[in-house]
């Protein structure tokens, strides 16, 4: 009882530090049940040219999990979430989220799905604010089309609240109702502030990407990809470049990334990271999947250990 | 040299310069826009242009409508030719797009087929105009310039007092008419949901499409709106001149590239400096040289700028819409 005590009152100061936002308004609906395969790599091989970028590789993610994927360099982690996000397209193979086989579907397309990442080098719109940054992830799931942007033609009855106060306004919406653009850009500026908020760079909303501290980047970037709504989000190395307690604040927003009903893969390098946060880890070495399991298992796995220390010789 | 011309007449000078610019400056975004977006020039883009011209003339031919008609038919008719114009020259916009361009670009091919692309097609239509059309349907199509009724009659609305300068409704129409349509084009590049993609699409395009931007979809708009900016400089430019030609696009066409390039090709706002600017100096340069050298003038200068301001006035770039 007084460990939960512990727990929840530390859950709270994180809260108050980061996180004050209503996760109503963030939070995912996912449509299958956790546990389920969400997105299975079948078999996939990717060559360019004469190298082996992904050799007969196979996993599984499954919803509501955080599945770690961890390599030396060079052992094609970063070719997978790029086969998975549709920037290239396996030489074998197949690749299915929620059963549909989505290699050489266009990037959008995958977006559109329910596949959402980031980047090991920072990628960011650096001409905008980070507010917009996030709107144009929130702008993948609004409907109006060109012409009812260009026109305001697609006219919606608005709520009480939606109403402007003030009269002559107020009694055009009424009449005319407000279009639909209008109100999602409104939906869409309160959700990338909630975003902001939640991973916690809030305070700097209006300036230029450009401009922000790298690891306000790197948060921006996750608050980006999870405005369009992913039930998969893919994070490429998002500890990179952090001290040890930015890397502890990072699994708290990892964990509770899952919480708000995504599912998390994160590639990363800094064991400790990943052992600490993640449900089961697969393991790439060459291209090749050597082994995968939970952070225990992993870790006591000889093929990892001789992979990331190099082959023991026997005085070792 | 005749300084005294052009200081004696500055006013009506300058208000020649902004007239002229603004048609420089609405031609100019079209060229600004597909580069920001697909680092492409689209020398098609002229055609574009002239295209919205014959619209207008098709437009007054239809209706029947000359000089001298009635207030409401000279209402009617320039709005009608005005959407005609900015529809056509759109439709001509996108059908480069889809039938040139978009086929090269699941190729993957390399910039330069681009290019000769865009000029191969500014010929194809040049050459419609100028042959084609003439063979199968005659006059007006051809090769020599055609009038186009001025429907609406040149009037002084008035005169600004002090400077003795009169002001004509079409100068109004013409200026007012530009900023308009930049102000919208603006606003609208900065504050909808797809102006925001044409903005992240011109700042990084995979990432873009990796956070659900189309880009298909981006490079279609922008085609479209740089056309119907097109076509909207088409009937402000018949309004002024009442004529057009087949080839009327190739000087207007280059004139605007040059402001686009003048202002920082790639950003909105330095389509309208750079239109503003050339057209300004062109009109001085010409009243204190000669006006046949109108065109050495305009080039002279845009050698000298990008001499000291390699980017142009405002520097490039469509993604950092604000100037």
């Amino acid at each position: 009882m007084s460990e939960q005590t512990h727990a929840e009152s530390s859950t709270d100061t994180d809260v108050v530090l980061e996180d004050t936002s209503n996760h109503d308004q963030i939070a995912i609906e996912t449509s299958g049940e956790v546990g389920e395969v969400l997105l299975e790599l079948d078999h996939v091989t990717l060559r360019f040219g004469g190298v082996v970028a992904l050799n007969d590789v196979n996993f599984q993610i499954r919803r509501g999990e955080i599945l770690g994927l961890i390599g030396p360099n060079g052992a094609g982690k970063t070719t997978a979430f790029n086969a998975m996000t549709g920037v290239y397209t396996p030489t074998e193979g197949a690749i299915r989220f929620k059963g549909k086989e989505i290699a050489g579907i266009k990037p959008h397309t995958i977006n559109h799905l329910g596949i959402a990442r980031t980047f090991q080098n920072i990628r960011l719109f650096p001409e905008m604010s980070a507010m917009e940054n996030v709107m144009v992830g929130c702008d993948a799931r609004h409907k109006t089309s060109v012409v009812g942007v260009l026109f305001r033609t697609y006219r919606v009855r608005p709520s009480e609240e939606e109403l402007p106060e003030s009269g002559i306004r107020r009694s055009l919406a009424k009449v005319f109702g407000i279009s639909r653009h209008t109100l999602e850009e409104r939906a869409g500026r309160r959700r990338s502030m909630e975003l902001l908020r939640f991973v916690g760079i809030a305070d700097r909303a209006h300036e230029l990407a450009r401009n922000l501290p790298y690891g306000y980047q790197r948060r921006l970037e996750i608050a980006r990809a999870l405005a369009t709504e992913p039930e998969l989000i893919c994070l490429d190395e998002p500890a990179a470049g952090f001290n040890p307690a930015e890397k502890e604040d990072l699994m708290g927003l990892i964990r509770r990334i899952r919480d708000l009903g995504h599912t998390v893969l994160v590639i990363e390098h800094d064991m400790k990271l990943v052992l600490g946060v993640t449900d089961r880890i697969v393991v790439l070495e060459f291209g090749q999947k050597i082994a995968e399991g939970s952070p225990e298992e992993v870790a006591r796995n000889p093929k990892v250990i001789a992979a990331y220390l190099g082959e023991p010789d026997d005085a070792a | 040299m005749d300084f005294d011309a052009l200081i004696s007449g500055l006013d009506r000078h300058t208000l020649d310069g902004i007239t002229r610019g603004s048609i420089y400056a609405l031609v100019a975004l079209g060229y600004t826009m597909v580069y920001g977006v697909m680092k492409l020039i689209n020398f098609a883009h002229s055609e574009v242009f002239m295209v919205g011209t014959w619209t207008v003339l098709g437009v007054y031919t239809v209706l029947g409508v000359t000089a001298g008609a009635g207030i409401g038919m000279v209402i009617a008719a320039t709005l009608l030719a005005l959407l005609a114009a900015m529809l056509a020259s759109a439709g001509t916009a996108l059908a480069v797009e889809r039938i040139a361009y978009r086929p090269l670009r699941k190729k993957g091919a390399p910039p330069l087929i681009f290019l000769i692309t865009g000029i191969g097609c500014s010929l194809v239509l040049v050459e419609i105009f100028g042959q084609v059309l003439r063979v199968v349907f005659g006059r007006p199509f051809g090769r020599v310039t055609v009038n186009i009724p001025s429907v609406l009659e040149t009037k002084t609305v008035f005169t600004i007092p002090g400077l003795d300068l009169a002001v004509s409704n079409t100068r109004i129409l013409i200026i007012v008419g530009a900023i308009v349509m930049m102000l919208a084009l603006d606003t609208f590049v900065n504050k909808s949901r797809l102006g925001r993609g044409v903005r992240a699409v011109a700042q990084d395009a995979d990432t873009a499409s990796l956070m659900g931007v189309n880009r298909e979809r981006v490079i279609m708009l922008v085609f479209v709106l740089g056309g119907a900016m097109a076509g909207v400089a088409a009937l402000l430019y018949t309004v002024q001149y009442d004529i057009t030609k087949f080839d009327i696009g190739f000087i207007i066409g280059l004139k605007a590239f040059t402001a686009a390039v003048l202002g920082g090709i790639g950003n909105l706002r330095g389509a309208l400096v750079g239109g503003l600017f050339l057209g300004i100096v062109e009109v001085y340069a010409s009243a204190i040289w000669d006006s046949s050298w109108t065109n050495v003038y305009a080039f002279v200068v845009l050698v000298v700028i990008l001499m000291f301001r390699p980017t142009g006035l405002l520097g490039e770039s469509l993604g950092k819409a604000r100037a």
